[in-house]
């Protein structure tokens, strides 16, 4: 079988879908935030696939960009984990469903 | 070139200003120092005044004066000053002389008193004020120290605050003057208006010199009768006479001080002071203002004196007494006589404060019992007291020879038998004096003689201090009768500005004999109808009615009761409705329109602007109500709602490509 852009396309709508179930219905943040990175990592492979299957795949355009959405992955996730441990020190919970104050 | 005390003279009423302030800055309410301070003062200005006593004796009709001007607005310039003359000199020495001697007996006669220092204050004030009437040399400097006087007048005799009739009497000549003082008001502005000047003498444009008279003119009947309108109130002259015998409610220094020796005479001082405006265009020496000086004095004269038979108080029957010989002293003003009514006011000073201390020395031993009917037979327990009330009783009745007092009323008699206009003022002064004589043999025969009745059982002779100004006092009534004779009348010639010459045949003259007469008359007939007199009146068992009337003081307080001040009652009333109906009617119609146009704008704005505003509010507030549903604060929802809201974005795309 041999790898075609629908297979990766399929792979990554997939992954996208688990990451955005997990961003939905965990109740943990951090498993939120773990959801958050698989869509990014679905987007990532996105790029890669495209830039593989497209005109020029010779120029690594495709790797710079998911290299570059890697490292603000890691940025976001370092703010993020920054914000988790935040609202735990103020709310002594990381249960988003009480995290409420947002409400109108 | 003056003498110093002319420019200084000011000094005399500031004496006792100064100690009136001392004494109320730092005494205690019951300080001897208090007592001390008001004589000295006193004292000071007796010495001052005899200072200014002397430079007028050294040429007949001497006069000086010290003007300067007290502030100008425009171009007119009020000036004020004083004058030394030989009548404000003789009043000056008199009235500290008597003023002395009353500070020193009512140091004995208030030693109880717990308001002892503002007592002596008042008096101090009221003396510096009366000193001020004495040597103003402007009519506006005397009105203001008339008005201060009747404010001294007013603290005194309602001095005893607590006594309610004595706050309705201080009240009541307070306000009875001030009805006298408005016409003395009046006659000042217009005078001011006529003259352009206020100022007595200022070398010969003064409004009682030639200039100032030429530029009254006709109008002079009417000014000087204003002026005397004043002097009826402050003198107590009929028909403002009502105010003195309530005025005796004050402690009897006060009565003898000021309702006898000094403020009432005021007005006879007043009088004589402006005397060149009553008599201003006289023919054969009588002018209208004139005439009615007279007939106001002799009715007042013979009022006063049949009401004194009649009553009880002792202090009472001083005070009509008063009354009586104010009109004695007005009606010789009145009929030319200016020295001799001065004469008789001096004189009168000295007796009548002699006989007014002399009952406050009767109601001290007899423990503040004003009845004379309760008295009796105290000629044996107060000797001194009872000696000195005989001579001031003599004086006053007019018995010749030794006693001042009846010196300078043969005088004034005098004076009256040769008036032009009319006989009748003099016979009715006789009756007057025949009254005086039976009046005062009454209080005499019920105080001192007959047997010793309820008040009198307990009595004692007052302490030294009392009964020295007695004795001073008595003795410069009999020592003055030196100066006032026909022999040697130097004190007529001294007011009236002529040498005096001595000349012994005059002595003895007709009316002497007219006046000895009738004072035998008076005196027996009063022995004969009070020989036996008990608690019950001779006179009240005899005629019943005349005694009621007389008692009631011919019901002139009634009359004015239920003529004015029923009227000023009833304006006060009608104004009192007119303000509650009619303006308040007014007030209240303008009010209401007010009231609707609210109601109106307040019914537009609940019903249409608050309603349209409220429903607006309403509605927001229901959308918000649903709106607000979406925003649960739940993240994951927000989440959910983009990831919808995208894939519904897809699905569009898709379905448009």
């Amino acid at each position: 079988m041999t790898p075609t852009l629908t297979l990766f396309l399929i792979v990554s709508a997939a992954l996208f879908c688990i990451g955005l179930l997990a961003a939905l219905s965990r109740r943990h943040a951090i498993f939120i935030l773990i959801g958050i990175e698989m869509m990014l990592a679905a987007a990532n492979l996105n790029f890669i696939a495209f830039w593989r299957f497209g005109a020029e795949p010779q120029q690594p355009t495709g790797v710079m960009v998911a290299i570059f959405s890697i490292a603000i992955a890691a940025a976001e996730a370092a703010v993020g984990v920054a914000l988790v441990i935040a609202v735990y020190r103020h709310y002594r919970t990381t249960n988003v469903t009480k995290l409420d104050r947002l409400k109108g | 070139m003056s003498p110093w005390i002319v420019d200084h003279l000011w000094l005399v009423p500031a004496v006792p200003l100064a100690a009136s302030l001392l004494i109320l800055s730092f005494a205690g309410s019951r300080s001897k120092g208090a007592a001390a301070l008001a004589i000295i003062g006193q004292l000071i200005a007796l010495v001052l005044a005899v200072a200014a006593f002397i430079p007028t004796l050294q040429e007949p009709g001497w006069r000086a004066f010290h003007n300067f001007t007290w502030f100008t607005f425009g171009e007119n310039a009020v000036r004020i000053g004083w004058v030394l003359d030989p009548l404000a000199a003789a009043m000056l020495v008199m009235i500290t002389l008597v003023g002395l001697c009353i500070f020193v007996f009512s140091m004995g006669y208030m030693a109880e008193d717990k308001n002892f220092s503002r007592f002596f204050a008042y008096l101090s004030f009221f003396s510096a004020a009366m000193l001020g009437v004495v040597i103003a040399n402007s009519l506006l400097l005397l009105f203001v120290c008339w008005e201060l006087v009747g404010l001294a007048s007013y603290l005194l005799i309602g001095f005893w605050i607590h006594k309610p009739s004595a706050a309705a009497a201080a009240k009541k000549a307070f306000i009875t003057t001030r009805i006298g003082d408005l016409g003395f008001f009046f006659g000042i502005l217009w005078l001011y208006g006529s003259s352009g000047t206020l100022l007595f003498y200022d070398d010969g444009k003064g409004c009682l010199e030639s200039a100032g008279l030429l530029a009254v003119g006709a109008s002079a009947t009417f000014i000087a009768l204003l002026i005397f309108s004043g002097a009826v109130g402050k003198s107590g002259q009929f028909p403002l006479h009502v105010w003195l015998p309530e005025a005796m409610e004050g402690p009897t220094p006060v009565s003898a001080l000021i309702h006898a020796a000094t403020m009432v005479a005021a007005g006879v001082f007043l009088v004589a002071r402006v005397y060149p405006l009553f008599s201003l265009g006289a023919v054969d020496g009588v002018t209208p203002s004139l005439t009615v000086v007279v007939w106001v004095g002799v009715v007042t004269a013979l009022m006063a004196a049949l009401i004194a038979i009649a009553q009880a108080d002792i202090k009472r029957i001083l005070a009509y007494s008063t009354v009586s010989q104010l009109g004695l002293m007005m009606v010789s003003l009145g009929v030319g006589g200016v020295a001799a009514g001065i004469m008789h006011l001096l004189a009168h000073g000295f007796f009548k404060a002699l006989l007014f201390i002399g009952s406050g020395s009767v109601i001290h031993g007899c423990h503040h019992e004003h009845d004379i009917r309760k008295m009796g037979g105290l000629r044996r327990v107060m000797p001194v007291t009872f000696l000195t009330y005989a001579v001031g009783m003599m004086t006053l009745s007019g018995v010749p020879l030794f006693f001042s007092g009846a010196w300078t009323k043969e005088e004034i008699l005098h004076q009256t038998a040769h008036w032009p206009r009319s006989q009748a003022p003099f016979y009715l002064m006789l009756a007057g004096v025949v009254l005086t004589a039976l009046y005062m043999t009454r209080q005499m025969i019920y105080v001192f003689f007959g047997n010793r009745r309820a008040a009198a059982e307990h009595a004692h002779e007052s302490p030294r201090v009392m009964t020295v100004p007695l004795i001073v006092l008595a003795l410069g009534t009999i020592a003055l009768s030196i100066v006032v004779t026909p022999a040697w009348p130097w004190l007529h010639a001294y007011l009236s500005g002529e040498p005096a010459r001595f000349e012994i045949a005059r002595l003895i003259q007709p009316m002497l004999f007219v006046s000895l007469a009738l004072v035998a008359a008076g005196i027996g007939l009063g022995l004969l109808i009070y020989r036996r007199a008990g608690a019950f009146d001779p006179l009240e068992r005899s005629q019943p009615a005349l005694f009621r009337f007389l008692e009631n003081k011919m019901w002139i307080d009634e009359l004015y009761a239920h003529t004015v001040i029923a009227f000023s009652r009833t304006a006060a009333v009608l104004s009192d409705w007119m303000d509650r109906y009619i303006w308040d009617g007014f007030v209240r119609a303008f009010g209401s329109i007010g009231q609707a146009f609210g109601i109106l704008t307040k019914g537009v704005d609940e019903r249409g602007i608050n309603a349209a505003v409220d429903e607006g509010v309403g509605s927001a507030r229901g959308v918000g109500r649903v709106m607000s549903l979406w925003h649960s604060g739940q993240i994951q929802t927000y989440l959910g709602a983009v990831a919808i809201g995208m894939l519904a974005l897809l699905l569009f795309y898709v379905w448009l490509a």
